[in-house]
């Protein structure tokens, strides 16, 4: 074929992202500012024409797939740099009020590129080993740019220089919260599926309780939680000592194990299930007791389920954990609320970014996991 | 010796399996034979205990099997079952040692084992070893299922419908196959199937099951010619009982003295084979090798029930 039609997808998406203003500028953080496209800066122009031409080249079907990938990653770096040479230049020497944030353009050609490196790497169907290590590179890429000062001068970036150590702490609640659940959940979860398993008779009263709970919205169940939790912490004597309270780290961990728990349970059961029959009679005719029919044929044949319930979670957690930001909980959720209070864009995206990224890079690494779990068998 | 003594198993008040009680003799190979829902595996099942009787017992060798932890009676008896049932995410040589290594035989002995079995089965364990179960094909894993019941040496083989995903050509050699081995090995083997014809090849005795009741157990000839109802006359069908229970027999137990001209026959060749070459060939009398010959008329003689 003449045009690959996913190729032309993008040349639309990307270059609607050169039309539109791909930074704006800001006297100080708080008004809004000025768009400015890539054109109007000094060597804006060849940019702007080396990504126009990329997006229309790889619009033209007979690209290798190799080729492809080397257009997407080198117009996805033009784009960032271009944003850091955007700060530098619109900041003037000295100013730290003024603010110089990405805009609509850069998102949508971030977007173009990004949707470009995606289906080049399923067109070049890597192997596992190579997965990894692209995974590997880009988070490689990433931190070498934000660690050579380029983007120094964006706003998100000035944000971060005033916030690092609170940008660690929080990095590290955001972490503990989405594992923390995560590990509950797979304590809890996974022995609750195996015990349904076994019982058929409770299947529908535990998987309809947990369905009732991963439907009630975060903000409500947080309402119910605040004043139960707080009554609970008080007048239970050595309660808020073990950690129990209303507000904070505690209810927040709640929430994100109670979300967790029906994908836990249900991909247990799924894939317990889904062992056949035969297999299981095999193994308890041979003589294995029950827990060596559990730990040797049933669990390691779950476990891609299980693996994807994991994935399923994780991303799902680290999602949802910007909520506890809203009680006290901590995490990237900080930013995001305190941003909101301020009408400040750019403290927001110091949250919501990493998030963002954090979910992307946990989704594929669990993919990549479940990939090789599915080996060796059909 | 198994003795299995009014087994009976009732689901939801109705009998599955209703007062059967035979006996199979060490070394033999009994066959239960009947039509889909008639209770075989159900009765095959309760000699391991992965169905619990409702009433009657099992002995083995005199023991009675109620006596005995259910997963340590399990690994002394052998099992395989239709569809082979090999755990996919374990290689071919793990899949046969799985039995050994719950009885915790040290590594060396069992890999001499999966060798050992490996070459048993025709299959060369330095290819085979590795393989995963997907990567066998139908007749394969039939094979390696077959092995890995053996692993552990039992003096019992429990074998459910065990070729009935092969197709015809492949089946007649793993039938061929595992009678020889199951003669060499002296294994006491009980074997389901609902082919008539596979029972009468197979069997040293024949259980002939409908509804859940035992209907006979005898020799294969003598189910062949004295059916014990109408349902097992039936279940053998009329129409080729001469030719079958012909085959029943060697051409070496009726050679009689005497001269014949032509090509000679196998004394171990069926008295079926035997009668097809005379009517090919034309003759009345075929010479055996070694000596004596087969005649059309001992052949006719035995073609009839007595
Ligand atoms: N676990 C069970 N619960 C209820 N009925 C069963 C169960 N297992 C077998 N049956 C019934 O018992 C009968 C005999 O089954 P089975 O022993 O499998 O027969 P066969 O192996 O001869 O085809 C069938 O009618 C089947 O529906
Ligand atoms: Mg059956």
């Amino acid at each position: 074929m003449l045009l690959s039609p996913p190729g032309v997808l993008f040349a639309l998406i990307g270059t609607a992202g050169l039309a539109l203003p791909l930074v704006q500028f800001k006297p100080n953080r708080i008004v809004t500012g000025e768009g400015i496209g890539l054109h109007a800066l000094p060597l804006g122009l060849p940019l702007a024409a080396a990504l126009c031409g990329l997006l229309l080249a790889t619009c033209l079907g007979r690209w290798p797939a190799a080729l492809r990938l080397a257009a997407a990653v080198s117009g996805f770096v033009t784009v960032i740099l271009s944003l850091g040479l955007a700060a530098s230049h619109l900041t003037p020497e000295g100013n730290t009020i003024a603010r110089v944030s990405p805009a609509s353009g850069f998102w949508l050609l971030l977007l173009a590129f990004g949707l470009m490196l995606a289906d080049a790497v399923g067109r070049l169907r890597p192997s596992l080993a190579m997965r990894w290590l692209m995974l590997a590179a880009a988070l490689g890429l990433v931190a070498a740019i934000l660690a050579s000062g380029l983007l120094d001068g964006v706003s998100v970036m000035r944000e971060y220089a005033s916030r690092r150590d609170l940008f660690g702490r929080e990095a590290q609640a955001h972490l503990m919260l989405a594992f923390g659940s995560l590990g509950a959940a797979l304590l809890v979860g996974i022995p609750a599926g195996i015990a349904i398993f076994q019982a058929p008779r409770w299947r529908g009263p535990v998987l309809g309780v947990l369905n009732i709970l991963q439907t009630i919205p975060s903000l409500a169940l947080f309402g119910i939680m605040i004043p139960v939790f707080g009554w609970v912490a008080a007048s239970l004597p050595g309660a808020a000592r073990l950690g129990v309270a209303g507000i904070g780290v505690f209810p927040a961990l709640v929430a994100l194990f109670l979300y967790s728990l029906l994908p836990v349970v249900s991909n247990t059961l799924a894939g317990l299930s889904g062992v056949p029959a035969a297999t299981r009679d095999a193994a308890l005719g041979l003589g294995m007791t029950r827990p060596q029919v559990l730990a040797q044929v049933l669990v390691p044949l779950a476990l891609p389920v299980l693996l994807a319930a994991v994935r399923i979670v994780l991303v799902q957690n680290i999602g949802l954990a910007v909520i506890a930001g809203l009680i006290g909980g901590g995490g990237f959720g900080t930013f995001v609320f305190q941003g909101l209070n301020q009408t400040a864009m750019d403290l927001v995206l110091l949250g919501a970014l990493p998030t963002i990224a954090l979910a992307l890079v946990a989704g594929i690494a669990l993919d990549l996991l479940i990939q090789a779990a599915h080996r060796g068998t059909p | 010796m198994i003795e299995i003594r009014n087994l009976s198993r009732l689901y939801d008040g109705l009998a599955v399996v209703d007062d059967v009680s035979l006996t199979v003799e060490t070394g033999q190979l009994a066959v239960l034979v009947g039509t889909s829902g008639s209770g075989k595996t159900t009765l095959l099942r309760m000699i391991n205990r992965l169905v619990q009787p409702s009433s009657g017992q099992v002995l083995i060798d005199g023991v009675d099997t109620a006596t005995l932890p259910a997963h340590l009676l399990r690994r002394r008896i052998g099992y395989a079952i239709q569809g082979h049932g090999l755990f996919p995410h374990r290689s071919v040589a793990q899949n046969i040692a799985t039995v050994p290594r719950l009885l915790g035989w040290p590594r060396r002995q069992i890999d001499a084992r999966v060798d050992e079995l490996l070459a048993l089965f025709q299959l060369d364990p330095a290819a085979f070893r590795g393989r995963m179960p997907h990567q066998l094909s139908g007749g394969q894993a039939q094979r390696v299922g077959v092995a890995r019941a053996l692993a552990a040496k039992p003096d019992l083989l429990l074998m459910d419908e065990p070729f009935g995903a092969l197709d015809p050509l492949i089946r007649a050699k793993a039938q061929d196959d595992l009678r020889q081995i199951q003669r060499q090995l002296g294994t006491t083997l009980i074997l389901v199937t609902h082919d008539m014809t596979e029972a009468v090849d197979l069997g040293d005795r024949i259980a002939v099951m409908d509804g859940g009741k035992l209907l006979q157990y005898d020799a294969p000839a003598r189910i062949l010619t004295d059916p014990a109802t109408p349902f097992v006359r039936d279940l053998i069908g009329t129409a080729d009982r001469a030719l079958r229970l012909l085959s029943l027999a060697r051409v070496g137990d009726i050679a009689a003295p005497g001269q014949a001209e032509g090509p000679a026959i196998a004394p171990g060749a069926s008295l079926r084979d035997a009668l097809a070459e005379c009517l090919w060939s034309g003759r009345d009398a075929l010479p055996v090798e070694g000596g004596g010959i087969v005649t059309l008329n001992a052949l006719r003689a035995k073609a009839r029930p007595r």
